[in-house]
């Protein structure tokens, strides 16, 4: 009885726009000029955005958040690639997909300042909260799936995971049930190498997020995450894959975390300068930027045009954000259970007297 | 006050529970300690409690973890069996959550499913608690949950002189720990003393004497009933400040004796009212003082909602100074003054 090989499989990592800013030809997912005008310039939106959330948190006037900087290419080329009736089940990192589905600046700048009221995503949108604890939400995804499946919609689900999420429970039962139930769900994990202080290579011994899809009988591929054509390229093909033959696929975005883990955390502590010195060199705007110059999509005046717009737009809605009310204390029972049940109106009862009389 | 009597020294709640870690780590090469972001972190965890250990214990000793709570936890536990003696942490203890199963399924009870042949020398530190503007799924308290879960004590200091002396009480205990330690605490600061110490499970600490009301108070509530007594003896009420520092075993003999003097009663927790701590403590001072009662007790906790991210919102949500003055006062409505039976 000898010994054979009983199964090999191979990872791919796909690459389509180089850091010179030339594209292959072959694997160049077709997009209009429009198109490639409008990821750009909502990817120069999103680092805009985030360059003046973090000003704000700095002066008090936000709480903590997690940056997007650097992450652009992974991203928004994965959102690019959804139809409106998709679901998006995000982590906590997404603002720039976030913005793309239809969230407003406005009402991202509320809930990061500590107001819940903000997070409350229109239900239209198909778009789940911010999800705090990490890797709990991909089962969301997996449900949502299943139920657009039950349902005969042709709609698919992407959700966003950071390479930490990989070592959770959840992930394995997550993958695991999307490949048992073949659901569409693209399970999109930004890898940016950090988990807070832990490196990708003390988060597991495997070298990448996307063979784990192997174990799980899905499909699984690894892209350059600072490339938006290729996220593109492979998101869409991921969602197809969904839509046709309702199949799960585990893309991992290979990218970094070049600021902080959030604003409240020193990331010199636990990495060397010269390592983020390297991956700054490999800025997903400014690739794409090049591509289009030698494309003749974009030069100085139209990249400090798009600059201007993206800023009136943050400063417009800072402004908004900065005339919202405060919540009333009685929001706390708002929202509980679908009705109030009598203790807690007895509750916000006692808690109205009593601001009513401090006032 | 508590540790008076030995060398004066301040140290921050936070220092207070990283020397106890140190000490027991040097005194005992079993103990070892397992989370995320403990040591590479450089600043020793989210609120520095493990600062400097990974430097002097090693890698193999202070571990950072994956993101795997169930995973850790349960290695944890299945270290202990082998004899070592783990502290395992969660950066927040709703993320203890995702290892329910461990701790209330396995850990809690594989001594007595063994016929009580085995050791869980397994501390769970867990930091804990609103007030910071964490929002709902960052600033609950899970103590109650833990208080059910037969098999596991759990303990709740409110002090840095407790935090390092109940600590080491945890790790050399052979029983699963579950030590909760509150977010508004770790900045505190207090006496403790050089010397080597620990503080036996199941004591509670008169925190304040009082004639008029007995205020049992958890973790960071005793600091808001430290402030309401303030404001009450202005008034000529004088508040007896309990805080019973573990919950399990929990020593309701003080409290007790203490109602016994009173005759009043006030429980105060960050944890929601409903099926909270109080209520148990309520119901033990029922059972053993039901005759010397002149009010009924009251419970000032936290409202049955999420806690919301909001500050202002936040502070609606759960008990403030105010509320206890407010609580305190019912309780000694239309009666005369003057302390009774003392
Ligand atoms: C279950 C759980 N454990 C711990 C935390 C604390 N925490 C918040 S973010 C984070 C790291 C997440 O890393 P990763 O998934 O790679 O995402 P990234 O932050 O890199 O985007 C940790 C440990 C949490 N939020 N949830």
């Amino acid at each position: 009885m000898p010994i054979r090989p009983l199964v090999s499989y191979s990872i791919e990592r796909v690459e389509v726009l180089r850091e010179d800013g030339t594209v292959d030809e072959e694997l160049m997912p077709s997009l209009s000029a429009d198109e490639i005008q409008r990821l750009y310039e909502h990817m120069v939106l999103t680092r805009r955005f985030d360059e003046r959330m973090f000003k704000l948190q700095r002066q008090g006037r936000l709480g903590t958040f997690a940056r997007v900087t650097g992450q652009e290419g992974a991203q928004i080329g994965a959102v690019f690639a959804l139809r409106p009736d998709d679901w998006l089940v995000p982590a906590f990192r997404e603002n720039g997909a976030l913005l793309w589905r239809g969230i407003t600046m406005t009402q991202l700048l509320q809930y990061w300042s500590g107001d819940e009221r903000g997070g409350a995503f229109p239900r239209a949108l198909r778009t789940l909260p911010i999800s705090i604890p990490v890797g709990t939400h991909l089962l969301h995804a997996v449900g949502i799936g299943w139920a657009m499946k039950e349902a005969g919609e042709d709609s698919a689900v992407l959700t966003f995971f950071g390479e930490g999420a990989t070592s959770t429970g959840d992930f394995s039962e997550a993958l695991n049930m999307a490949g048992v139930f073949q659901v569409p769900v693209v399970f999109f994990c930004q890898n940016n190498q950090y988990a807070i202080s832990v490196p990708f290579t003390r988060q597991t011994a495997a070298p990448t997020v996307a063979q784990k899809a192997l174990g799980y009988g899905i499909f699984g591929v690894q892209v350059d995450g600072n490339d938006v054509f290729a996220v593109y390229r492979a998101t869409r093909e991921a969602l197809e894959r969904a839509r046709s033959g309702k199949e799960p696929t585990l893309i991992e975005a290979h990218t970094y975390r070049v600021t902080d883990h959030t604003t409240s955390d020193d990331a010199r502590r636990y990495r060397s300068d010269e390592e983020v010195a390297a991956w700054l060199k490999r800025d997903p705007i400014e690739r794409l930027a090049h591509y289009m110059r030698a494309q003749g999509f974009l030069d100085e005046a139209r990249e400090a045009e798009i600059a201007a717009e993206a800023d009136r737009k943050v400063a417009e809605a800072v402004e908004a954000f900065e005339s919202i009310p405060p919540p009333e204390p009685e929001e706390i029972f708002r929202h509980v259970f679908a009705q109030k049940t009598r203790p807690l109106e007895e509750q916000e009862a006692a808690l109205l007297a009593r601001w009513e009389r401090r006032r | 006050m508590r540790g008076e009597q030995i060398e004066e020294r301040s140290l921050t709640y936070a220092q207070a529970l990283n020397e106890a870690l140190r000490e027991e780590m040097q005194r005992d090469a079993r103990v070892i300690l397992l989370g995320e972001d403990i040591g590479v972190w450089g600043g020793g965890g989210v609120f520095g409690v493990t600062k400097g250990l990974l430097e002097e214990f090693g890698a193999e000793r202070v571990r950072d973890t994956p993101i795997s709570e169930a995973g850790f936890t349960g290695a944890g536990l299945g270290a202990a069996l082998a004899g070592l003696r783990p502290v395992v942490e969660f950066m927040y203890v709703d993320f203890s959550m995702l290892a329910m199963d461990q701790i209330c399924n396995q850990a809690a009870k594989i001594r007595w499913m063994l016929g009580g042949d085995v050791s869980v020398p397994l501390v769970i530190r867990a930091q804990q608690g609103a007030g910071r503007g964490n929002g709902p799924q960052h600033s609950q308290s899970l103590e109650a949950w833990y208080a059910h879960t037969p098999g596991l004590k759990v303990v709740m200091p409110s002090t840095p002189y407790d935090a390092k002396g109940l600590l080491k009480t945890a790790i050399r205990d052979d029983n699963p720990v579950v030590f909760l330690e509150h977010k508004l605490l770790y900045g505190t600061r207090g006496p403790v003393p050089k010397e080597d110490y620990t503080i036996p499970f199941g004591q509670a600490a008169i925190v304040r004497q009082g004639r008029h009301v007995t205020c049992v108070a958890l973790s960071y509530q005793v600091h808001k009933a430290l402030e309401a007594a303030d404001v009450l003896a202005e008034e000529g009420i004088e508040l007896e400040i309990i805080d019973p520092r573990t919950l399990v075993p929990y020593d309701r003999e003080t409290v007790a004796r203490s109602i016994m003097k009173t005759g009043r009663l006030l429980v105060t927790h960050q944890a929601p009212e409903r099926a909270g701590f109080a209520a148990e403590v309520v119901m033990c001072a029922l059972e053993d003082a039901f005759d010397y009662f002149d009010a009924p007790p009251l419970r000032v906790c936290g409202k049955n909602v999420p806690i919301p991210y909001s500050l202002t919102l936040e502070a609606a949500a759960i008990p403030q100074t105010e509320d206890l003055v407010r609580a305190a006062k019912r309780l000694v409505e239309g009666v005369p003054l003057g302390g009774r039976r003392s």
